[in-house]
Protein backbone atom coordinates (compact mmCIF):
# COMPACT_ATOMS: atom_id res chain seq x y z
CA UNK A 1 0.00 0.00 0.00
CA UNK A 2 1.59 3.74 -0.96
CA UNK A 3 2.45 5.89 1.14
CA UNK A 4 0.27 8.35 -0.73
CA UNK A 5 -2.89 6.10 0.62
CA UNK A 6 -2.43 6.42 4.03
CA UNK A 7 -1.51 10.08 3.88
CA UNK A 8 -3.49 11.80 6.53
CA UNK A 9 -4.01 8.82 8.56
CA UNK A 10 -1.82 7.27 11.82
CA UNK A 11 -1.60 3.85 12.86
CA UNK A 12 -3.78 3.24 15.68
CA UNK A 13 -3.29 -0.36 16.34
CA UNK A 14 0.09 -1.83 14.94
CA UNK A 15 2.57 -4.26 16.05
CA UNK A 16 3.63 -4.03 19.72
CA UNK A 17 7.18 -2.69 20.52
CA UNK A 18 6.99 -5.30 23.72
CA UNK A 19 7.68 -8.21 20.63
CA UNK A 20 10.84 -8.53 18.82
CA UNK A 21 11.27 -6.99 15.43
CA UNK A 22 12.42 -10.67 14.44
CA UNK A 23 11.88 -14.12 16.26
CA UNK A 24 14.99 -15.97 16.08
CA UNK A 25 13.50 -19.47 15.66
CA UNK A 26 14.08 -20.87 12.75
CA UNK A 27 15.19 -19.39 9.21
CA UNK A 28 12.08 -18.98 8.03
CA UNK A 29 9.35 -17.35 9.19
CA UNK A 30 11.03 -14.94 11.63
CA UNK A 31 7.82 -12.27 11.50
CA UNK A 32 5.11 -15.02 12.22
CA UNK A 33 4.54 -17.01 15.82
CA UNK A 34 4.62 -20.96 15.41
CA UNK A 35 0.92 -20.97 16.45
CA UNK A 36 -1.49 -22.65 14.38
CA UNK A 37 -3.65 -20.51 12.17
CA UNK A 38 -6.55 -18.94 14.54
CA UNK A 39 -4.73 -19.62 17.76
CA UNK A 40 -5.71 -18.02 20.77
CA UNK A 41 -2.57 -17.97 22.45
CA UNK A 42 -1.24 -15.34 19.55
CA UNK A 43 -4.24 -13.36 20.20
CA UNK A 44 -3.24 -13.40 24.07
CA UNK A 45 0.25 -12.49 23.19
CA UNK A 46 -0.86 -9.22 21.61
CA UNK A 47 -2.71 -8.65 24.17
CA UNK A 48 0.10 -9.00 26.75
CA UNK A 49 2.46 -7.16 24.50
CA UNK A 50 -0.12 -4.51 24.07
CA UNK A 51 -0.66 -4.16 28.28
CA UNK A 52 3.09 -4.23 28.29
CA UNK A 53 3.21 -1.39 25.85
CA UNK A 54 0.36 0.71 27.40
CA UNK A 55 2.77 0.65 31.06
CA UNK A 56 5.84 1.16 29.75
CA UNK A 57 6.88 -1.68 31.73
CA UNK A 58 9.26 -3.33 29.22
CA UNK A 59 12.28 -3.04 30.72
CA UNK A 60 11.44 -4.75 33.85
CA UNK A 61 9.09 -7.49 32.70
CA UNK A 62 10.57 -11.17 33.01
CA UNK A 63 7.78 -13.47 31.55
CA UNK A 64 8.10 -17.04 33.04
CA UNK A 65 7.37 -19.29 30.36
CA UNK A 66 5.28 -23.00 30.31
CA UNK A 67 5.41 -26.03 28.21
CA UNK A 68 2.97 -26.84 25.91
CA UNK A 69 1.90 -24.93 22.90
CA UNK A 70 2.82 -21.42 24.70
CA UNK A 71 6.47 -22.56 25.54
CA UNK A 72 7.92 -20.31 22.89
CA UNK A 73 7.71 -16.48 24.91
CA UNK A 74 10.89 -15.86 24.99
CA UNK A 75 11.33 -16.36 21.18
CA UNK A 76 8.24 -13.64 20.84
CA UNK A 77 8.97 -11.03 24.01
CA UNK A 78 11.30 -8.60 23.99
CA UNK A 79 11.63 -8.69 27.56
CA UNK A 80 13.63 -10.80 30.63
CA UNK A 81 12.57 -14.57 30.27
CA UNK A 82 12.35 -17.87 32.19
CA UNK A 83 11.39 -20.73 30.22
CA UNK A 84 10.01 -23.16 33.41
CA UNK A 85 9.84 -26.84 34.00
CA UNK A 86 6.40 -28.06 33.08
CA UNK A 87 3.77 -26.58 35.35
CA UNK A 88 6.34 -24.87 37.49
CA UNK A 89 6.03 -21.45 36.17
CA UNK A 90 4.47 -19.94 39.45
CA UNK A 91 7.59 -21.15 41.33
CA UNK A 92 9.47 -19.32 39.13
CA UNK A 93 7.75 -16.42 38.96
CA UNK A 94 7.56 -16.35 42.98
CA UNK A 95 11.35 -16.67 42.97
CA UNK A 96 11.91 -14.22 40.33
CA UNK A 97 9.63 -11.37 41.86
CA UNK A 98 10.93 -12.18 45.20
CA UNK A 99 14.23 -11.75 44.60
CA UNK A 100 13.96 -8.68 42.04
CA UNK A 101 10.89 -6.74 43.62
CA UNK A 102 10.86 -4.36 41.01
CA UNK A 103 10.57 -6.10 38.40
CA UNK A 104 6.76 -7.17 37.03
CA UNK A 105 6.84 -10.70 36.62
CA UNK A 106 3.94 -12.47 34.18
CA UNK A 107 3.40 -15.97 34.47
CA UNK A 108 2.40 -17.75 31.41
CA UNK A 109 0.54 -21.36 31.72
CA UNK A 110 -1.99 -23.13 29.76
CA UNK A 111 -4.24 -25.06 31.30
CA UNK A 112 -2.56 -29.08 30.67
CA UNK A 113 0.37 -26.83 32.56
CA UNK A 114 -1.32 -25.00 35.08
CA UNK A 115 -4.42 -27.30 36.27
CA UNK A 116 -2.76 -30.35 35.99
CA UNK A 117 1.18 -30.72 36.83
CA UNK A 118 1.31 -27.59 38.23
CA UNK A 119 -1.92 -27.55 40.48
CA UNK A 120 0.29 -27.42 43.68
CA UNK A 121 2.34 -24.39 42.12
CA UNK A 122 -0.50 -22.47 40.72
CA UNK A 123 -2.56 -23.10 44.23
CA UNK A 124 0.09 -21.93 46.34
CA UNK A 125 1.60 -18.92 44.32
CA UNK A 126 -2.27 -17.56 45.27
CA UNK A 127 -2.81 -18.50 48.69
CA UNK A 128 0.63 -16.97 49.24
CA UNK A 129 -0.79 -14.10 47.55
CA UNK A 130 2.29 -14.06 45.59
CA UNK A 131 2.84 -10.35 43.80
CA UNK A 132 2.65 -11.70 40.11
CA UNK A 133 0.23 -11.71 37.35
CA UNK A 134 -0.74 -14.98 35.64
CA UNK A 135 -2.06 -15.79 32.82
CA UNK A 136 -3.88 -18.73 32.06
CA UNK A 137 -4.95 -20.03 28.50
CA UNK A 138 -7.52 -22.46 29.15
CA UNK A 139 -8.39 -24.67 25.60
CA UNK A 140 -9.81 -27.59 27.50
CA UNK A 141 -7.33 -29.88 26.15
CA UNK A 142 -3.33 -31.16 26.04
CA UNK A 143 -2.43 -29.64 22.51
CA UNK A 144 0.63 -29.72 22.39
CA UNK A 145 1.07 -33.12 22.92
CA UNK A 146 -1.85 -34.63 20.23
CA UNK A 147 -4.84 -33.55 21.99
CA UNK A 148 -4.83 -35.78 25.49
CA UNK A 149 -7.56 -34.68 27.84
CA UNK A 150 -6.74 -32.67 30.97
CA UNK A 151 -7.98 -31.14 33.61
CA UNK A 152 -10.17 -28.52 32.23
CA UNK A 153 -11.72 -30.53 29.43
CA UNK A 154 -15.37 -30.58 29.40
CA UNK A 155 -17.79 -33.63 30.12
CA UNK A 156 -18.17 -35.44 27.09
CA UNK A 157 -15.67 -33.96 24.98
CA UNK A 158 -13.81 -36.75 22.89
CA UNK A 159 -9.75 -36.44 23.15
CA UNK A 160 -7.02 -38.78 21.97
CA UNK A 161 -7.53 -40.58 25.80
CA UNK A 162 -11.25 -40.19 26.14
CA UNK A 163 -11.84 -41.22 23.04
CA UNK A 164 -16.04 -41.59 24.09
CA UNK A 165 -15.97 -37.99 25.23
CA UNK A 166 -14.67 -37.55 28.95
CA UNK A 167 -17.15 -38.84 31.68
CA UNK A 168 -17.31 -37.57 35.43
CA UNK A 169 -17.27 -41.31 36.60
CA UNK A 170 -14.02 -42.07 35.08
CA UNK A 171 -12.11 -38.86 35.11
CA UNK A 172 -13.93 -36.68 37.11
CA UNK A 173 -15.55 -33.38 36.62
CA UNK A 174 -14.01 -30.30 34.68
CA UNK A 175 -11.79 -28.27 37.10
CA UNK A 176 -12.76 -24.61 37.40
CA UNK A 177 -9.52 -22.99 38.20
CA UNK A 178 -10.43 -19.65 38.94
CA UNK A 179 -13.52 -20.39 40.85
CA UNK A 180 -11.28 -22.53 43.14
CA UNK A 181 -8.62 -19.80 43.07
CA UNK A 182 -11.44 -17.23 44.21
CA UNK A 183 -11.91 -19.08 47.41
CA UNK A 184 -8.55 -18.35 48.65
CA UNK A 185 -8.06 -15.18 50.73
CA UNK A 186 -5.01 -13.66 49.32
CA UNK A 187 -5.69 -13.29 45.38
CA UNK A 188 -6.64 -9.54 44.66
CA UNK A 189 -8.01 -10.36 41.57
CA UNK A 190 -9.13 -13.44 39.02
CA UNK A 191 -11.52 -13.32 36.33
CA UNK A 192 -12.42 -15.68 33.34
CA UNK A 193 -12.49 -14.25 30.07
CA UNK A 194 -13.10 -15.77 26.65
CA UNK A 195 -12.08 -15.27 22.93
CA UNK A 196 -15.10 -16.38 21.96
CA UNK A 197 -16.30 -12.84 20.11
CA UNK A 198 -15.81 -9.35 19.38
CA UNK A 199 -17.35 -8.23 22.69
CA UNK A 200 -15.24 -11.11 24.59
CA UNK A 201 -12.25 -10.45 23.22
CA UNK A 202 -12.37 -6.72 24.12
CA UNK A 203 -13.24 -7.65 27.90
CA UNK A 204 -10.18 -10.11 27.49
CA UNK A 205 -7.85 -7.21 26.49
CA UNK A 206 -9.24 -5.19 28.97
CA UNK A 207 -8.25 -8.25 32.11
CA UNK A 208 -4.69 -9.14 30.78
CA UNK A 209 -4.18 -5.54 31.44
CA UNK A 210 -5.35 -5.44 34.68
CA UNK A 211 -3.64 -7.99 35.70
CA UNK A 212 -1.03 -6.38 34.20
CA UNK A 213 -1.37 -3.29 35.89
CA UNK A 214 -2.32 -4.97 39.16
CA UNK A 215 1.05 -5.87 39.92
CA UNK A 216 2.50 -2.53 38.54
CA UNK A 217 0.71 -0.76 41.27
CA UNK A 218 1.27 -3.50 43.84
CA UNK A 219 -1.71 -5.14 44.96
CA UNK A 220 -1.01 -8.60 44.76
CA UNK A 221 -1.99 -12.03 43.23
CA UNK A 222 -3.86 -11.90 40.01
CA UNK A 223 -4.98 -14.20 37.18
CA UNK A 224 -6.99 -14.43 34.33
CA UNK A 225 -8.38 -17.18 32.80
CA UNK A 226 -8.52 -17.07 29.34
CA UNK A 227 -10.98 -19.28 27.43
CA UNK A 228 -9.36 -19.95 24.13
CA UNK A 229 -9.49 -21.37 20.50
CA UNK A 230 -7.20 -24.35 19.77
CA UNK A 231 -8.65 -25.40 16.11
CA UNK A 232 -6.52 -27.69 15.20
CA UNK A 233 -6.94 -30.23 18.36
CA UNK A 234 -10.41 -29.43 18.59
CA UNK A 235 -10.83 -30.02 14.75
CA UNK A 236 -12.32 -26.75 13.68
CA UNK A 237 -11.94 -24.05 11.36
CA UNK A 238 -10.73 -20.74 13.38
CA UNK A 239 -14.12 -19.34 13.24
CA UNK A 240 -16.15 -22.26 14.31
CA UNK A 241 -13.58 -22.79 17.21
CA UNK A 242 -13.91 -19.01 18.40
CA UNK A 243 -18.05 -19.79 18.12
CA UNK A 244 -17.20 -23.38 20.02
CA UNK A 245 -15.57 -21.08 23.09
CA UNK A 246 -18.88 -18.87 23.32
CA UNK A 247 -21.67 -21.82 22.34
CA UNK A 248 -20.27 -24.60 24.26
CA UNK A 249 -17.02 -23.99 26.26
CA UNK A 250 -18.64 -20.77 28.00
CA UNK A 251 -21.39 -23.11 29.38
CA UNK A 252 -18.96 -25.19 31.82
CA UNK A 253 -16.60 -22.29 32.31
CA UNK A 254 -18.52 -19.17 32.85
CA UNK A 255 -16.92 -15.73 32.38
CA UNK A 256 -16.82 -13.38 34.75
CA UNK A 257 -15.01 -11.97 37.58
CA UNK A 258 -14.55 -14.50 41.07
CA UNK A 259 -12.51 -11.98 42.85
CA UNK A 260 -11.48 -8.13 43.25
CA UNK A 261 -10.17 -6.95 46.33
CA UNK A 262 -7.86 -4.17 44.50
CA UNK A 263 -10.27 -1.93 46.13
CA UNK A 264 -9.08 -2.79 49.54
CA UNK A 265 -5.77 -3.59 48.76
CA UNK A 266 -2.76 -1.47 49.90
CA UNK A 267 -0.13 -1.08 47.62
CA UNK A 268 1.95 -3.52 49.21
CA UNK A 269 5.82 -2.15 49.31
CA UNK A 270 8.35 -5.03 48.15
CA UNK A 271 9.17 -7.47 50.34
CA UNK A 272 12.62 -6.64 52.29
CA UNK A 273 15.45 -8.03 50.20
CA UNK A 274 17.32 -11.08 50.86
CA UNK A 275 19.99 -10.73 53.29
CA UNK A 276 23.11 -10.57 51.75
CA UNK A 277 25.62 -13.68 51.84
CA UNK A 278 28.12 -12.41 54.30
CA UNK A 279 25.39 -11.63 56.73
CA UNK A 280 23.85 -15.66 56.95
CA UNK A 281 26.59 -16.85 59.61
CA UNK A 282 25.35 -13.80 61.99
CA UNK A 283 21.41 -14.80 61.11
CA UNK A 284 22.18 -18.15 62.12
CA UNK A 285 24.10 -17.25 64.94
CA UNK A 286 27.42 -18.88 64.11
CA UNK A 287 29.79 -16.01 64.03
CA UNK A 288 32.87 -16.67 65.60
CA UNK A 289 32.50 -20.63 65.67
CA UNK A 290 35.99 -21.22 64.16
CA UNK A 291 35.50 -20.99 61.01
CA UNK A 292 36.80 -23.83 58.71
CA UNK A 293 40.58 -23.17 58.59
CA UNK A 294 41.34 -26.03 56.22
CA UNK A 295 43.65 -26.76 59.31
CA UNK A 296 44.45 -30.17 57.90
CA UNK A 297 45.54 -30.00 54.58
CA UNK A 298 48.31 -31.07 57.08
CA UNK A 299 50.44 -34.12 56.17
CA UNK A 300 47.55 -36.27 54.88
CA UNK A 301 49.75 -38.62 53.33
CA UNK A 302 48.07 -41.70 52.85
CA UNK A 303 44.77 -41.86 50.17
CA UNK A 304 41.56 -41.95 51.75
CA UNK A 305 38.38 -43.67 51.37
CA UNK A 306 35.69 -44.31 53.99
CA UNK A 307 32.75 -45.34 53.21
CA UNK A 308 30.70 -45.45 56.56
CA UNK A 309 27.26 -46.48 57.23
CA UNK A 310 25.91 -45.33 60.92
CA UNK A 311 22.86 -47.15 62.23
CA UNK A 312 21.12 -46.96 65.20
CA UNK A 313 17.52 -46.27 67.42
CA UNK A 314 16.14 -42.50 66.66
CA UNK A 315 17.66 -40.54 69.43
CA UNK A 316 21.01 -41.72 69.95
CA UNK A 317 23.00 -39.59 68.19
CA UNK A 318 23.18 -41.34 64.69
CA UNK A 319 23.07 -38.30 62.51
CA UNK A 320 25.46 -35.73 64.61
CA UNK A 321 27.77 -38.56 64.89
CA UNK A 322 27.68 -38.53 60.69
CA UNK A 323 27.91 -34.73 61.10
CA UNK A 324 30.79 -34.38 63.03
CA UNK A 325 32.58 -37.07 61.21
CA UNK A 326 31.91 -35.29 57.67
CA UNK A 327 32.55 -31.64 58.90
CA UNK A 328 35.97 -32.73 60.11
CA UNK A 329 36.53 -34.76 56.70
CA UNK A 330 35.76 -31.01 55.44
CA UNK A 331 38.14 -29.39 57.45
CA UNK A 332 40.69 -31.76 56.32
CA UNK A 333 40.09 -31.21 52.85
CA UNK A 334 38.98 -34.38 52.09
CA UNK A 335 35.83 -34.46 49.87
CA UNK A 336 32.65 -35.61 52.07
CA UNK A 337 29.18 -36.54 51.67
CA UNK A 338 26.56 -37.11 54.40
CA UNK A 339 23.36 -38.58 53.76
CA UNK A 340 20.42 -38.73 56.23
CA UNK A 341 18.38 -41.76 55.53
CA UNK A 342 14.88 -40.30 56.86
CA UNK A 343 12.15 -42.52 57.22
CA UNK A 344 9.18 -43.25 59.66
CA UNK A 345 11.83 -44.65 62.02
CA UNK A 346 12.81 -41.29 62.90
CA UNK A 347 10.95 -41.69 66.75
CA UNK A 348 11.41 -44.93 67.20
CA UNK A 349 12.98 -47.93 65.57
CA UNK A 350 16.39 -47.47 63.45
CA UNK A 351 18.09 -44.74 61.87
CA UNK A 352 20.91 -44.39 59.82
CA UNK A 353 23.32 -42.09 57.82
CA UNK A 354 25.70 -42.70 55.43
CA UNK A 355 28.68 -40.59 55.04
CA UNK A 356 31.70 -40.54 52.84
CA UNK A 357 35.38 -38.96 53.00
CA UNK A 358 37.45 -39.57 49.91
CA UNK A 359 40.92 -37.92 48.78
CA UNK A 360 39.22 -38.17 45.22
CA UNK A 361 35.60 -36.32 44.25
CA UNK A 362 32.83 -38.65 45.43
CA UNK A 363 30.36 -39.93 42.56
CA UNK A 364 27.41 -41.01 45.04
CA UNK A 365 26.89 -39.65 48.71
CA UNK A 366 24.93 -43.23 49.14
CA UNK A 367 27.03 -46.11 50.83
CA UNK A 368 25.71 -49.35 50.20
CA UNK A 369 28.96 -51.72 50.73
CA UNK A 370 30.45 -49.61 54.04
CA UNK A 371 34.34 -50.60 54.83
CA UNK A 372 32.69 -49.24 57.91
CA UNK A 373 29.66 -50.08 60.13
CA UNK A 374 28.87 -48.34 63.40
CA UNK A 375 26.22 -50.37 64.76
CA UNK A 376 24.40 -49.15 67.76
CA UNK A 377 22.57 -51.64 68.88
CA UNK A 378 21.25 -55.00 67.80
CA UNK A 379 19.01 -54.42 65.36
CA UNK A 380 21.37 -52.14 63.24
CA UNK A 381 23.75 -54.33 63.09
CA UNK A 382 21.32 -57.07 61.66
CA UNK A 383 19.96 -54.93 59.38
CA UNK A 384 23.58 -53.89 57.64
CA UNK A 385 26.05 -56.68 58.80
CA UNK A 386 25.96 -58.24 55.52
CA UNK A 387 26.31 -55.29 53.61
CA UNK A 388 30.12 -54.61 55.20
CA UNK A 389 32.73 -54.97 52.67
CA UNK A 390 35.01 -57.65 52.85
CA UNK A 391 38.59 -56.17 54.84
CA UNK A 392 36.01 -53.93 56.36
CA UNK A 393 35.15 -53.19 60.23
CA UNK A 394 31.44 -53.59 62.29
CA UNK A 395 31.85 -51.57 65.93
CA UNK A 396 29.22 -52.68 67.51
CA UNK A 397 27.94 -51.29 70.75
CA UNK A 398 26.62 -54.14 72.80
CA UNK A 399 28.03 -56.67 75.32
CA UNK A 400 28.48 -59.06 73.02
CA UNK A 401 28.83 -59.55 68.97
CA UNK A 402 25.86 -61.76 68.40
CA UNK A 403 27.54 -65.03 67.26
CA UNK A 404 25.28 -65.61 64.16
CA UNK A 405 26.61 -62.25 62.60
CA UNK A 406 30.08 -63.32 62.94
CA UNK A 407 32.21 -62.96 59.63
CA UNK A 408 35.65 -63.72 58.76
CA UNK A 409 36.10 -61.65 56.35
CA UNK A 410 35.23 -58.46 58.23
CA UNK A 411 37.03 -57.11 61.57
CA UNK A 412 34.53 -56.30 64.87
CA UNK A 413 34.94 -54.06 67.81
CA UNK A 414 32.46 -55.00 70.22
CA UNK A 415 32.06 -52.85 73.25
CA UNK A 416 29.42 -51.55 75.74
CA UNK A 417 30.03 -47.94 74.35
CA UNK A 418 26.67 -46.98 76.13
CA UNK A 419 28.14 -47.78 79.53
CA UNK A 420 31.52 -45.46 78.65
CA UNK A 421 29.09 -42.87 78.14
CA UNK A 422 27.39 -43.50 81.13
CA UNK A 423 30.59 -43.59 83.34
CA UNK A 424 31.80 -40.00 81.67
CA UNK A 425 28.29 -38.42 82.95
CA UNK A 426 25.70 -38.88 80.17
CA UNK A 427 24.72 -42.26 77.76
CA UNK A 428 23.87 -39.78 75.35
CA UNK A 429 27.48 -39.26 74.61
CA UNK A 430 28.00 -43.04 73.31
CA UNK A 431 28.37 -41.70 69.47
CA UNK A 432 30.63 -40.03 70.90
CA UNK A 433 32.74 -42.72 71.99
CA UNK A 434 32.05 -44.60 68.60
CA UNK A 435 33.07 -42.12 66.59
CA UNK A 436 36.88 -42.10 68.92
CA UNK A 437 36.83 -45.81 67.78
CA UNK A 438 36.40 -45.14 63.97
CA UNK A 439 38.88 -42.40 64.38
CA UNK A 440 41.31 -44.39 65.82
CA UNK A 441 41.00 -47.23 63.38
CA UNK A 442 40.79 -45.37 60.41
CA UNK A 443 43.21 -42.80 61.31
CA UNK A 444 42.61 -40.73 58.38
CA UNK A 445 41.38 -37.24 59.82
CA UNK A 446 44.05 -35.51 62.06
CA UNK A 447 42.66 -34.78 65.88
CA UNK A 448 42.52 -30.66 65.23
CA UNK A 449 40.29 -31.47 62.21
CA UNK A 450 37.49 -33.18 64.82
CA UNK A 451 38.42 -30.55 67.08
CA UNK A 452 37.24 -27.89 65.06
CA UNK A 453 34.07 -29.67 63.59
CA UNK A 454 33.20 -30.64 67.29
CA UNK A 455 32.87 -26.75 68.25
CA UNK A 456 31.19 -25.71 64.93
CA UNK A 457 28.42 -28.46 65.55
CA UNK A 458 27.82 -28.77 69.06
CA UNK A 459 26.91 -25.13 70.40
CA UNK A 460 26.65 -26.07 74.22
CA UNK A 461 30.35 -25.89 76.07
CA UNK A 462 29.17 -28.64 78.78
CA UNK A 463 28.54 -31.15 75.46
CA UNK A 464 31.60 -30.12 73.99
CA UNK A 465 33.90 -30.97 76.76
CA UNK A 466 31.79 -33.95 77.42
CA UNK A 467 32.31 -34.84 73.84
CA UNK A 468 35.58 -34.66 73.80
CA UNK A 469 36.08 -36.57 76.79
CA UNK A 470 33.89 -39.21 74.80
CA UNK A 471 35.65 -39.50 71.52
CA UNK A 472 39.22 -39.68 73.77
CA UNK A 473 37.28 -42.53 76.01
CA UNK A 474 36.68 -44.45 72.47
CA UNK A 475 39.46 -44.11 71.16
CA UNK A 476 41.19 -45.31 73.84
CA UNK A 477 39.44 -48.69 74.33
CA UNK A 478 39.96 -49.09 70.64
CA UNK A 479 43.57 -48.72 71.26
CA UNK A 480 42.82 -51.25 74.49
CA UNK A 481 41.37 -54.11 72.67
CA UNK A 482 43.70 -53.69 69.52
CA UNK A 483 46.44 -54.35 72.40
CA UNK A 484 44.37 -57.18 73.81
CA UNK A 485 44.05 -59.04 70.42
CA UNK A 486 47.38 -58.80 69.40
CA UNK A 487 48.44 -60.17 72.69
CA UNK A 488 46.11 -63.14 72.62
CA UNK B 1 -8.90 10.84 -3.92
CA UNK B 2 -10.96 13.81 -5.09
CA UNK B 3 -11.82 16.38 -2.84
CA UNK B 4 -15.22 15.85 -3.18
CA UNK B 5 -14.59 12.30 -2.01
CA UNK B 6 -15.89 11.62 1.69
CA UNK B 7 -12.67 10.13 3.28
CA UNK B 8 -13.20 6.95 5.57
CA UNK B 9 -12.11 7.12 9.08
CA UNK B 10 -10.14 3.96 8.97
CA UNK B 11 -7.74 2.51 7.03
CA UNK B 12 -6.63 -1.42 6.70
CA UNK B 13 -3.05 -2.42 6.14
CA UNK B 14 -2.32 -6.33 5.75
CA UNK B 15 1.13 -8.08 5.87
CA UNK B 16 0.49 -11.05 3.46
CA UNK B 17 3.50 -12.48 4.60
CA UNK B 18 2.45 -12.38 8.32
CA UNK B 19 -0.98 -13.37 7.70
CA UNK B 20 -2.30 -16.86 7.73
CA UNK B 21 -5.27 -16.31 6.88
CA UNK B 22 -7.62 -17.65 9.47
CA UNK B 23 -10.51 -15.62 8.65
CA UNK B 24 -10.93 -14.08 12.31
CA UNK B 25 -10.56 -10.50 11.11
CA UNK B 26 -12.73 -11.53 8.28
CA UNK B 27 -15.44 -12.58 10.72
CA UNK B 28 -14.66 -9.98 13.21
CA UNK B 29 -15.04 -6.46 10.98
CA UNK B 30 -18.21 -5.12 11.89
CA UNK B 31 -18.76 -3.15 8.12
CA UNK B 32 -17.41 -6.37 6.52
CA UNK B 33 -14.57 -4.49 4.37
CA UNK B 34 -12.43 -7.61 4.48
CA UNK B 35 -12.12 -10.98 2.41
CA UNK B 36 -9.47 -13.55 1.83
CA UNK B 37 -7.60 -12.87 -1.32
CA UNK B 38 -7.42 -15.84 -4.35
CA UNK B 39 -4.07 -15.95 -4.43
CA UNK B 40 -1.76 -17.63 -1.93
CA UNK B 41 1.03 -16.14 -0.12
CA UNK B 42 4.86 -17.07 -0.06
CA UNK B 43 3.54 -20.01 2.54
CA UNK B 44 0.73 -21.30 0.71
CA UNK B 45 -2.23 -19.07 3.00
CA UNK B 46 -4.64 -17.50 1.42
CA UNK B 47 -4.75 -13.86 3.26
CA UNK B 48 -6.66 -11.36 4.33
CA UNK B 49 -7.53 -8.59 1.73
CA UNK B 50 -8.86 -5.06 2.34
CA UNK B 51 -11.79 -3.89 0.48
CA UNK B 52 -9.79 -0.31 -0.04
CA UNK B 53 -12.88 1.47 1.51
CA UNK B 54 -15.33 1.28 4.66
CA UNK B 55 -13.14 0.80 6.93
CA UNK B 56 -14.21 2.64 10.38
CA UNK B 57 -10.98 2.54 12.10
CA UNK B 58 -12.54 0.73 15.40
CA UNK B 59 -9.38 -1.90 15.16
CA UNK B 60 -11.48 -4.90 16.18
CA UNK B 61 -9.65 -7.50 13.17
CA UNK B 62 -5.92 -5.84 15.13
CA UNK B 63 -7.72 -7.02 18.38
CA UNK B 64 -8.90 -10.79 17.29
CA UNK B 65 -5.89 -11.45 14.81
CA UNK B 66 -3.44 -14.00 16.57
CA UNK B 67 -0.17 -12.55 14.81
CA UNK B 68 1.73 -10.18 15.96
CA UNK B 69 2.50 -8.15 12.88
CA UNK B 70 0.00 -9.23 10.07
CA UNK B 71 -2.66 -6.33 10.78
CA UNK B 72 -2.10 -2.57 10.78
CA UNK B 73 -5.26 -0.18 11.89
CA UNK B 74 -4.24 3.45 10.98
CA UNK B 75 -7.08 6.65 11.85
CA UNK B 76 -8.14 9.64 9.77
CA UNK B 77 -6.20 12.10 11.52
CA UNK B 78 -8.70 14.52 11.10
CA UNK B 79 -12.32 13.72 11.27
CA UNK B 80 -13.70 12.88 8.28
CA UNK B 81 -16.41 15.91 7.82
CA UNK B 82 -12.92 18.12 8.17
CA UNK B 83 -11.32 16.27 4.85
CA UNK B 84 -12.44 18.60 2.19
CA UNK B 85 -11.77 22.10 4.01
CA UNK B 86 -8.63 22.41 2.78
CA UNK B 87 -6.63 22.23 5.48
CA UNK B 88 -3.06 21.31 5.58
CA UNK B 89 -2.23 18.30 7.08
CA UNK B 90 0.22 15.65 7.71
CA UNK B 91 0.55 11.99 9.09
CA UNK B 92 2.61 10.93 11.85
CA UNK B 93 5.01 8.75 10.14
CA UNK B 94 6.15 12.22 8.07
CA UNK B 95 5.17 11.87 4.64
CA UNK B 96 4.36 15.29 3.16
CA UNK B 97 0.29 16.20 2.44
CA UNK B 98 -1.12 14.24 0.18
CA UNK B 99 -0.65 15.39 -2.87
CA UNK B 100 -3.69 15.23 -4.96
CA UNK B 101 -5.59 16.53 -2.13
S1 LIG C 1 -2.36 -26.95 18.69
FE1 LIG C 1 -3.96 -25.60 19.40
S2 LIG C 1 -3.09 -24.45 21.09
FE2 LIG C 1 -1.40 -25.41 19.98
S3 LIG C 1 -0.72 -23.85 18.53
FE3 LIG C 1 -2.20 -25.12 17.47
S4 LIG C 1 -4.16 -24.12 17.76
FE4 LIG C 1 -2.74 -23.27 19.25
S1 LIG D 1 -10.52 -1.53 11.77
FE1 LIG D 1 -12.62 -2.19 12.10
S2 LIG D 1 -13.69 -1.50 10.25
FE2 LIG D 1 -11.55 -1.43 9.80
S3 LIG D 1 -11.12 -3.34 8.82
FE3 LIG D 1 -10.67 -3.58 11.01
S4 LIG D 1 -12.53 -4.36 11.87
FE4 LIG D 1 -13.05 -3.58 9.87
S1 LIG E 1 -6.95 -12.53 11.58
FE1 LIG E 1 -4.84 -12.06 11.04
S2 LIG E 1 -3.98 -13.96 10.39
FE2 LIG E 1 -6.18 -14.24 10.44
S3 LIG E 1 -6.81 -13.78 8.35
FE3 LIG E 1 -6.97 -11.90 9.47
S4 LIG E 1 -5.01 -10.90 9.15
FE4 LIG E 1 -4.75 -13.00 8.58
Amino acid sequence: MSNQAEAGYVVSHGRSKAFYERFERKSELQHQTHFCPGCGHGTVHKMLAQAIDELGIQDRTIMIGPVGCGVFTYYYFDVGNVQAAHGRAPAVATAMKRSRPESIVISYQGDGDLSAIGSAEILHAANRGEHISVIFVNNAIYSMTGGQFAPTTLLGQKSTTTPLGRSAKAEGYPLHISELLATLQAPVYIERVGLGDNKQVAQAARAVRRAVENQVRGLGFSLVEILSPCPTIWKMTPVESQHWVRDVMEKTFPLGVFCDRTREAQAQTAPAAAPPLERIPEILGVVGAAEPEFSATQARTAEVDLEVRIAGFGGQGVLLLGEVLAEAGLDAGLEVSWLPSYGPEMRSGTSNCHVRLSSAPIDSPLVSAPNMLIAMNEPSLRKFDASVRPGGWIIYNGDEFPPECMRKDVHVLAHPFTHLADELGDARACNMTMLGALLEIAGAVPQASIDAALHRLVRNPRWVELDERALERGRAVCRESMVEEVTR
Amino acid sequence: MTNTEKKDRGLLRIDTDECKGCGLCIEACPPKVIGLSERLNHYGYRTAVYAGHGCTGCGICFMVCPEPGAITVLRAVLPPSRQTSGLPHHDAEGASPCASN
